[in-house]
């Protein structure tokens, strides 16, 4: 049975990506152009050393707002917050992170404690409305990243926590200094940064929590039933209330990497729209720790990729066009895996209904 | 009187299972026909071939003589068969009307729909057959029984002289029941045949013209029922010998495991649904609930669990004082609870069955080691609990959802009986279970009451109440009325009783 049960977890993201190719490939024929070329060329671009170093890069970040997406769809909650809990948690962090002078170790434990809180905190907001005034997560998720961008830009002036280089209008707070920085490993050409490391750490910890401890046992269970769940004496809102702070939190580690490994502070050209990416990635990853790194890694490595095709004449939207087709497929397949796997789990109910009333009548 | 149907030789097998084999039913036009049989006897199959939603591998159905060859449920309506579902398929925010006309809607040159016609026939289906339904009503403001008689006019304003009825009952209150036996009357009298699908004998034996009973997939029996006794149908259902209830002598211990005392409750509504409620119950005892639904057992309940909290009074459970604890703390302090509603209050219907098993148990051991779920422990007593409760199932790793319905809850009792819980909440413990499922749960009961547990059980099967109980308590608008003594009570004493009537 564990056999089957991994053939079509590995199935349906496997026939939705090679749906997405056939389909892709159509489109590029249509457009004139070869698909075998172009699959060659994103190939051989994002194959390439220290290309595939900050594809992985970018692969941390995509995988820690794939588990915070996650951790919320287990609770049937749609964090859509995302992107603003990872952007106000980074700012923060790296404010934070330029104002003291620590040891190493504590001034980074101090910077990612620092992102975490902040997003825990921000996505709690929306956790006590959903709790306490039963309004929409995904509204007042909307709403709290507008005005976390609001925030940010209002702090990020010169006169307050930020400040422009000369001859720039860039807004960024102040450097980091080294003690606060993550070291990066020199792999291939490219910098690989040691954050690598946070996201294993955080997916592991993701894994055992929900599937080893009470704790996760009570998340899932109020996930599926909110009323079972309060039956069996789980205190339900409440778990749906810390379940969205904890989805903020590890949404608050997204952009820690870049800051600590890279960019040493925060400024408005930091990247965003992580949110949506999150969401689709842990919908195509399942939700599952592994299944969110596979899908955060073809994810970069297609963004990786694209800027090749531009040279061979082929647009980059259709990098976009087979992602896009990806997570439609994905769905409709895991729904197909799930109605086939419950009308076999059927089956072999009814069979060992038969077989034991069979006994019986021997008997 | 002719035959309407005639079911010869039909037999389905899907792949492993055979689900109907040689069934043999012939039925008489203007008759209530009763097909009963355990869960899993292959009814539901039969009526899937009736109503052409399966396809028969051998056999053949013939309608007044004709032979039938259905490829969907639109060729047996055009037929004259109708089907009126368990689980009603009603849209709530619209009318009775638009609910019954919807799909087959009386339409114009235009395409536009002929309201008063539509409303015409239905009123004139209404009074001819007392079904009593306003087509202006919102289906939302209906009752459950109403929305069963919208359910039924569905169908025959579609036309149908033949009505599969799936287990109609299920759902309904006492009274209501009596409404659709009265109307289901009123169909027969005008010529419609009913067959009517359950595995409630007393019913079966008051309402139907003939019965059928199916076992393993076949028919196993045709009787009248005047000719036949509850216990003889049981017997051909389960195929031997039917299990009694023996409670034995009394097993009361001298301390109250549940003390209520003058506990008040207003719902949403504002209504007060709870008056001020005293009930004790002794270890070792089994103090029976009955009442009409709705006087208040479902928050009695829920006080108890401390799922709400009681305007006034107390609630103790062995010694814990459970009008301010949480149902956490109830639960731990060794309170078993099977729910009445066991999709929505007893299990994790996608969740695995031995997480269900941890599901209630999770905050002690043995299920919880510290801040872990003990898995192993969780599968082991998963596996004690499928075989002595005779839960059918493959394995423990389906979904609970893949189980039927007297599974599922023999599951849950299996579960809320773990760990010899002090005080035993059981709702409806055998509501849509079928009678083998029935013996082998009351007999964890009484066996639960002789290791000392303190039992509640709440049920509207008056018969249970009688034959588990060593008090009935009755339980009218809110408040304990009446105290009755199940060895010298009649059924008619207690529905006295249960109707606000004050009993010496």
């Amino acid at each position: 049975m564990t056999q089957k049960k991994w053939f079509w977890a590995l199935m349906a993201p496997l026939a939705s990506v090679i749906f997405s190719i056939g389909l892709t490939s159509l489109i590029l024929l249509l457009k004139g152009a070869s698909p075998f070329g172009t699959f060659k060329v994103l190939w051989d671009f994002g194959s390439q050393g220290s290309n595939l170093v900050s594809e992985v890069n970018q692969t941390v970040a995509y995988y820690l707002a794939g588990v915070a997406a996650a951790i919320g769809f287990k609770m049937l909650l749609f964090n859509i917050g995302i992107d603003g809990q990872y952007r106000l948690a980074v700012f923060f962090a790296a404010v934070v992170g330029a104002q003291v002078h620590l040891p190493p170790v504590l001034h980074v434990l101090l910077i990612m404690t620092t992102a975490v809180v902040v997003g825990a905190l921000w996505a709690s907001i929306a956790g006590y409305l959903k709790v306490k005034r039963n309004i929409s997560e995904v509204i007042s998720n909307i709403m709290l990243n507008t005005i976390a961008s609001g925030l940010i830009t209002y702090l990020l002036q010169p006169t307050r926590l930020g400040y422009n280089l000369p001859g720039s209008n860039n807004s960024q707070t102040p450097p980091v200094p080294k003690s606060g920085w993550l070291p990066s490993f020199h792999i291939a050409g490219g910098n690989l940064y040691s954050y690598i490391f946070v996201a294993i750490a955080i997916g592991a910890l993701y894994w055992v929590l929900l599937n080893r401890s009470v704790f996760g046992f009570n998340l899932r269970a109020t996930g599926m039933s909110f009323r079972a769940a309060r039956a069996s004496g789980i205190n339900a809102p409440r778990m749906i209330f810390i379940t969205m702070a904890i989805s903020g939190g590890i949404a608050g580690l997204t952009g820690i990497g870049e800051m600590m490994g890279n960019t040493h502070n925060y400024s408005l050209s930091f990247p965003n729209g992580y949110a949506l990416t999150g969401l689709a990635l842990a919908l195509i990853g399942r939700s599952s720790p592994i299944g969110i790194a596979f899908a955060a890694f073809f994810w970069s490595f297609l963004e990786g990729a694209a800027p090749a095709l531009d040279l061979y004449g082929v647009p980059v939207e259709i990098v976009t066009v087979m992602q896009a087709i990806i997570i439609i497929s994905t769905v409709v397949s895991y729904e197909l895996v799930k109605r086939i796997n419950l009308l076999q789990q059927q089956r072999l109910v009814g069979a060992a209904a038969v077989e034991s009333t069979t006994k019986e009548a021997v008997k | 009187m002719t035959k309407v149907i005639e079911i010869i030789g039909i037999g389905k097998k899907y792949p492993g299972v055979v689900a109907n084999d040689n069934v043999n039913i012939s039925i008489e036009g203007g008759s209530i026909h009763a097909i009963i049989g355990e869960n899993g006897a292959g009814k539901s199959t039969l009526m899937k071939i009736l109503f052409g939603l399966v396809k028969p591998d051998s056999g053949s159905i013939r309608v007044r003589g004709e032979e039938l060859n259905l490829k969907s449920p639109q060729d047996a309506i055009a037929k004259g068969i109708g089907m009126v579902h368990q689980h009603f398929m009603l849209a709530d925010n619209a009318t009775v009307l638009e609910n019954v006309i919807l799909g087959s809607e009386p339409t114009g040159a235009l395409g536009t729909i002929h309201y008063a016609a539509a409303r015409e026939k239905l009123t004139e289906i209404s009074q001819r057959y007392g079904l009593e339904i306003d087509p202006d009503q919102l289906v939302a403001s209906l009752g459950v029984g109403e929305r069963q008689r919208v359910e039924i006019a569905k169908v025959l304003f579609r036309g149908a002289e033949i009505l599969i009825l799936d287990e109609p009952t299920a759902v309904l209150v006492p009274q209501e029941v009596d409404e659709l036996f009265s109307n289901l009357k009123g169909l027969t009298s005008n010529g419609l045949t009913i067959i009517f699908i359950s595995h409630k004998l007393d019913e079966v034996l008051q309402i139907a013209d003939d019965i059928t009973v199916m076992r393993r997939g076949t028919t196993v029996a045709n009787v009248h029922p005047k000719e036949t006794s509850k216990k003889a149908l049981a017997e051909y259902m389960i195929g031997g010998a039917l299990p009694e209830p023996h409670p034995g002598e009394s097993s009361r211990g001298s301390d109250k495991a549940l003390k209520v005392e003058g506990v008040s409750f207003t719902d949403h509504d504002g209504r007060k649904v709870i008056n001020e409620l005293s009930l004790d119950i002794f270890s070792g005892e089994i103090v029976g609930l009955a009442g009409v639904e709705g006087n208040g057992q479902s928050e009695l309940i829920e006080l108890i669990m401390g799922l709400v909290k009681a305007d006034s009074g107390s609630i103790e459970i062995v010694g814990l004082d459970a009008s301010v604890a949480t149902t956490r703390q109830i639960r731990d302090a060794g309170v078993g609870y099977i729910p009445q509603d066991r999709h929505r209050d007893g299990l994790l219907l996608g969740a695995s069955l031995w997480e269900n098993r941890v599901l209630g148990h999770q905050g002690t051991a043995p299920m919880a080691d510290g801040l872990w779920v003990n898995k192993s422990a969780a599968k082991s007593d998963s596996e004690r609990i499928v075989s002595e409760f005779d839960v059918r199932t493959p394995s423990i790793n389906v979904a609970a959802h893949a189980l039927s319905g007297g599974n599922q809850q023999k599951f849950i009792v299996g579960r809320e009986m773990a760990g010899a819980p002090k005080v035993l909440i059981a709702a409806q413990p055998t509501r849509g279970v079928d009678v083998g499922a029935q013996a082998i749960i009351w007999n964890h009961l009484i066996e639960a009451r002789r290791n000392g547990a303190a039992v509640l059980l709440v049920s509207a099967d008056l018969d249970e109440i009688f034959k588990l109980s060593d008090r009935i308590a009755v339980i009218f608008r809110g408040e304990i009325t009446n105290y009755l003594d199940p060895k010298k009570a009649t059924p008619e004493t207690l529905g006295m009783a249960m109707t606000g009537e004050k009993i010496a």
